[in-house]
């Protein structure tokens, strides 16, 4: 693929970036939404979040974890914690880090 | 609150009272506890763009343009192979696709809002300004804080998210990937998703998200979101339709 080939299709894809996140905001008319959508969308955000991290914390290429030796259970179970200890997401983040990090560097895991 | 109201709707056009507006430094506020998370996943997605074979000219362009990691992902095969136009943006559309119904709940906010502004909107709202904004205005309804909140996320999540992938992309040799420095994203997502679990609904909602996108993860160009979303919203509302709670928080 040439350099503009490669620069037109990196474009394209900035277009779609502004298509799908302004979508329905789109035309000058709003798109009557019934009750029932816009009380059940309540649900998507959260619902796209665990969509987004569940499988990156319980799959290994396509395949559930197979081994207790996986750096990321851990992790996990290290921000969990933390979280319904404290409440506070910065030290879910630091704390799981920390934990991935020390088994990753030390154990090689 | 009249004269409030009038200050941050002149908001809209003029930029500096909207920094000024105490809901700018809120909205900034809220994401600041995710930017660590956020820097990380930034840093990785601009080594894997150096990685992948593109060069430093494209990956700039690529990240400073598109500004959607996992669209951004997704399509570096399909650049590094040469695949054809159309397969790249259909792939870019497909993983972009939960986009779409975000932005329809982004009207209910901002639907009155002149046409460019709404999408400047769209544009900068990635996912977790999307999570940020319905967990503090969560019914649906205008208000004139709104917007100044909006721009204090946006600012807060663009910049944490490109001043490391600029870093990534210029560094990427001494970046150590080995490590899995991108987990440290899913660990804020990890988080930001406990701070939103308030009542039973959400709970169970969220549990079908999870094994819905994990059952469905075979599919195609992330296609398990969207499965994982609609069985979330489905049993939410058959959750709220057949076993109401008996004390309902608000």
């Amino acid at each position: 693929m040439s350099f503009w080939w490669a620069v037109l299709g990196i474009l394209g894809m900035a277009v779609i970036t502004l298509v799908t996140r302004s979508f329905f905001m789109l035309p000058k008319d709003e798109i009557p939404m019934p009750d029932w959508a816009k009380n059940g969308l309540r649900y998507a955000p959260l619902a796209a979040l665990a969509a987004v991290i569940v499988p990156e914390i319980v799959l290994t290429q396509g395949q559930l974890v197979s081994t207790w030796q996986d750096a990321r259970i851990y992790a996990t179970a290290a921000g969990t914690a933390y979280f319904f200890w404290k409440r506070g997401i910065l030290g879910t983040i630091i704390c799981g880090t920390a934990v991935m990090l020390a088994l990753r560097i030390g154990l090689g895991w | 609150m009249a004269a409030h109201t009038t200050i941050s709707r002149m908001g809209s056009s003029i930029s500096a009272p909207l920094w000024r507006h105490p809901a700018f430094a809120e909205g900034a506020r809220d994401m600041a506890g995710i930017t660590l998370g956020i820097s990380a996943w930034g840093l990785v997605t601009g080594v894997a763009m150096i990685k992948s074979g593109l060069g430093l000219p494209l990956a700039l362009l690529m990240s400073l343009t598109v500004f959607a990691g996992s669209s951004q992902l997704a399509s570096l095969p399909l650049l590094a192979s040469g695949a054809p136009l159309w397969v790249l943006w259909a792939t870019a559309f497909c993983v972009n696709l939960r986009f779409l119904i975000f932005s329809a709940q982004w009207r209910q906010y901002f639907g009155q809002e002149p046409r460019w502004l709404r999408m400047a909107i769209g544009y900068f709202a990635a996912d977790l300004n999307y999570v940020a904004f319905l967990k503090r205005f969560p019914d649906g309804k205008p208000a004139p804080e709104q917007l100044p909140y909006y721009w204090g996320g946006v600012v807060v999540n663009w910049s944490s998210w490109q001043v490391p992938a600029l870093v990534g992309i210029f560094l990427a040799d001494q970046v150590p990937t080995q490590w899995g420095l991108g987990f440290a994203g899913v660990l804020a997502l990890l988080g930001l998703s406990y701070s939103l679990l308030s009542d039973r609904n959400s709970w169970v909602s969220a549990a079908v998200a999870a094994c819905a996108a994990v059952a469905a993860y075979a599919l195609p160009l992330r296609l398990n979101i969207l499965v994982a979303i609609a069985a979330a919203v489905a049993a939410g509302l058959l959750m709220e339709r057949w076993a109401p709670a008996r004390s309902k928080p608000a």
